[in-house]
């Protein structure tokens, strides 16, 4: 009997913003102009934050900091896809995709000093606090899922991680419990190229992230991550499948970290600057500004006055932060069980 | 009333609290159609249907992780994990979250699941097939570890360990499944977590155990004039019960079958040498699993605490 082949994958990359600001009209999502440039103006608040959040922690006035900068198309696009109601659960690296689901910026800026109460989150924005264990958030975002099936509502989970997190055991047991019970789940995998100083070729040598996906029995697509059309038009077509009971879609977006891992990294050490260089003219945000000025959406006022608005904005998170009274230390004891020890209560009385 | 056993006490309190709250889910390796290894889940997926009673790929990180993803979204999770030995994998979940998503989001999420898992020897099964690793769990703030010792005290146990808003750790041990029957009234009752239970008073010594080895201290006291307190949940532990006692009798006998070195023993005798030390008259008596790697059936019934072992140690005490 002759082989046959019982099975083949073929992984579609999706591009619709290029470089120069041309899109590729077939395939461009229908956005009104003022949601592109709502889009525009979270890019530009997203990385002045970031930036911000860099400058602070150099005044030691924040703590270990991870930056987004590069990512921003990849956390803004997908994000701005979702509803309210939708759940996120990030990893350490999505302030982008806080931002956009209009998180209260001083409260990021409250956890990145230290200080849990920043992620607690406002009610009615169920984005899950910042995970630090790479990958271990995506068996939490397969078992909400397993509860917005169950319940029969029509919502999506969004699990965020990187091309390092792929790695993970946890990545694996998710995924598969994913495609199992087919679940309204949507990965999304920010291939940044780097965890820390491993580069994404030594973290798998499968051509692709995308490709993964079709092992676990469902959809993987690969996305220019700096394309913000693109991860949009690929994360809303997920959730709606998601919302609709078609199972769980994976997405990875091809971009680039081009700051270092956290504040405590220096990337110098094991990274070329020439690829960091290249990627500069990639940039998500230089490729949608270019889009809008070809669209006369774009001019140097409204820039100046986006530019002064996010730093106001930011100015008064700042501000609002700084103000917040350090935490009690009876809160590490108030919030360990829903009742304290009898232990506890005796050492409390030492805190 | 009915006498049962530990199996059919679990699987009624189960069945119980299913019928009382659609939100109480079951998720594991074989619990659905086989009912489980041990039967505990026989019969539900009849009664709730494959959507309550999910049989899982293998996999018991994502186990425990999705029955964390489950609580958070509002439902009553009950994972099992097959054996006590097949925990680890799910550690890293339990401990780097289960225990944590209270503090960390100051109260916004909580995590209320059960993982029920078999534990401890003399079932003369395979490798891995008998830890009683039950201080690991004990170790973590925000987890309560929870071990029945009889099918009574399973079911009640159970129910307040399902209704609890914390996650814990319940522990069967397996030798006692189906070793022992008892009357288990039906319907509602529940023993509060964080109670350790007095099962004969006493004034010469105190005895403390959990789980099976409650049996073989129960075994061992013939004339002796001990308090014996089974601990029941070992974390959040009921300090004030057991310094009462030691404060009343003066000697202490812990009994556990989990290797000797930083086994739960260590704990209570550190608390006890805290805050008892000079109402002690003799040195505190630990009888534990030796600290070897657990062996296979053919051994394990010389690292498992024997009758006679545990006779020796009161022996010891009662010399002061």
């Amino acid at each position: 009997m002759p082989e046959k082949i019982i099975e083949s994958c073929n992984i579609k990359r999706l591009e619709i913003l290029d470089e120069k600001g041309n899109i590729d009209e077939s395939l461009m999502p229908p956005l009104s102009d003022e949601q592109i440039k709502k889009m525009y103006e979270l890019l530009v608040l997203s990385r002045a934050f970031d930036r911000r959040a860099l400058n602070l922690q150099r005044e030691g006035r924040l703590g270990t900091y991870a930056s987004i900068l590069g990512q921003e198309a990849s956390q803004i696009g997908s994000a701005f896809a979702l509803e309210k109601s939708d759940w996120i659960f990030p990893s350490f690296r999505e302030m982008g995709v806080y931002i956009t689901m209009g998180y209260p910026l001083h409260m990021m800026y409250q956890y990145w000093s230290g200080d849990e109460r920043g992620v607690k989150g406002p009610d009615g924005l169920n984005i899950f606090p910042v995970c630090v264990p790479v990958g271990t958030q995506i068996p939490h975002a397969v078992g909400a899922a397993m509860g917005v099936k169950y319940k029969k509502d029509k919502k999506a989970v969004i699990a965020y991680f990187g091309d390092g997190g792929t790695s993970e055991g946890d990545f694996h047991e998710g995924m598969n419990f994913a495609g199992v019970f087919k679940l309204p789940v949507v990965f999304i995998c920010q291939n940044n190229h780097w965890a820390i100083s491993v580069p994404r070729e030594k973290q798998t040598a499968s051509k692709t992230f995308a490709q993964k996906a079709f092992a676990y029995g469902f959809e993987g697509l690969q996305v220019d991550g700096n394309d913000i059309f693109a991860v949009y038009r690929a994360t809303k077509a997920a959730v709606d499948r998601a919302k609709n009971g078609d199972g769980p879609t994976f997405i990875e977006c091809v971009t680039y970290r081009m700051s270092d891992h956290t504040t405590s990294d220096d990337a110098l050490r094991y990274r070329p600057k020439e690829e960091v260089e290249a990627w500069k003219a990639k940039d998500p945000i230089l490729r949608l500004k270019l889009f809008l000025e070809k669209k006369g959406l774009w001019n140097e006022k409204y820039q100046k006055e986006i530019d002064e608005k996010s730093k106001a904005v930011i100015d008064e998170a700042v501000k609002m932060e700084e103000k917040i009274e350090r935490p009690s230390p009876k809160d590490m004891f108030e919030f360990t069980y829903e009742k304290m020890t009898q232990r506890q209560m005796r050492q409390i009385k030492d805190a | 009333m009915p006498k049962l056993t530990m199996v059919q006490a679990i699987n009624l309190a189960l069945k119980e609290e299913m019928r009382r709250d659609k939100n109480v889910v079951l998720l594991g390796e074989d619990v659905g159609k086989d009912g489980g290894v041990f039967r505990i889940t026989e019969g539900l997926i009849d009664e709730f249907g494959a959507e309550r009673v999910m049989d899982t790929p293998l996999a018991e990180s994502v186990i425990a992780g999705s029955a964390i993803g489950m609580a958070l979204y509002g439902l009553k999770p009950v994972a099992e994990i097959q054996f006590m030995g097949f925990i680890y994998p799910a550690f890293d979940q339990i401990f780097s979250h289960a225990s944590r998503i209270r503090s960390r989001s100051r109260g916004r999420f909580t995590c209320p699941m059960v993982v029920r898992a078999p534990y401890g020897a003399g079932i003369k099964a395979p490798e891995l097939h008998s830890e009683s690793t039950e201080a690991f769990f004990c170790h973590m703030p925000g987890i309560k570890v929870v071990v029945p010792s009889s099918p009574y005290n399973a079911k009640g146990l159970l129910i307040s360990s399902i209704r609890d808003p914390d996650p814990v750790i319940f522990l069967e041990a397996s030798r006692l499944y189906r070793s022992i029957k008892e009357e288990v009234p039906e319907g509602e009752y529940s023993i509060p977590l964080g109670k350790a239970r007095i099962v004969q008073e006493g004034k010469a010594v105190t005895i403390l155990a959990w789980g099976a080895m409650l049996h073989r201290t129960l075994q061992a006291i013939e004339d002796v004039d001990a308090e014996v307190i089974d601990l029941m949940t070992l974390s959040p532990l009921d300090e004030e019960t057991i310094l009462k006692s030691v404060k009343k009798t003066g000697r202490v006998v812990i009994v556990h079958e989990a290797a000797k070195t930083c086994g739960f023993g260590a704990e209570l005798s550190a608390t006890i040498a805290e805050d008892a030390m000079l109402h002690l008259k003799a040195p505190i008596m630990r009888v534990a699993g030796f600290d070897v790697v657990m062996p296979l059936p053919k051994l394990e019934d010389f690292y498992i605490p024997t009758v006679a072992r545990i006779k020796k140690a009161i022996e010891e005490a009662m010399k002061y």
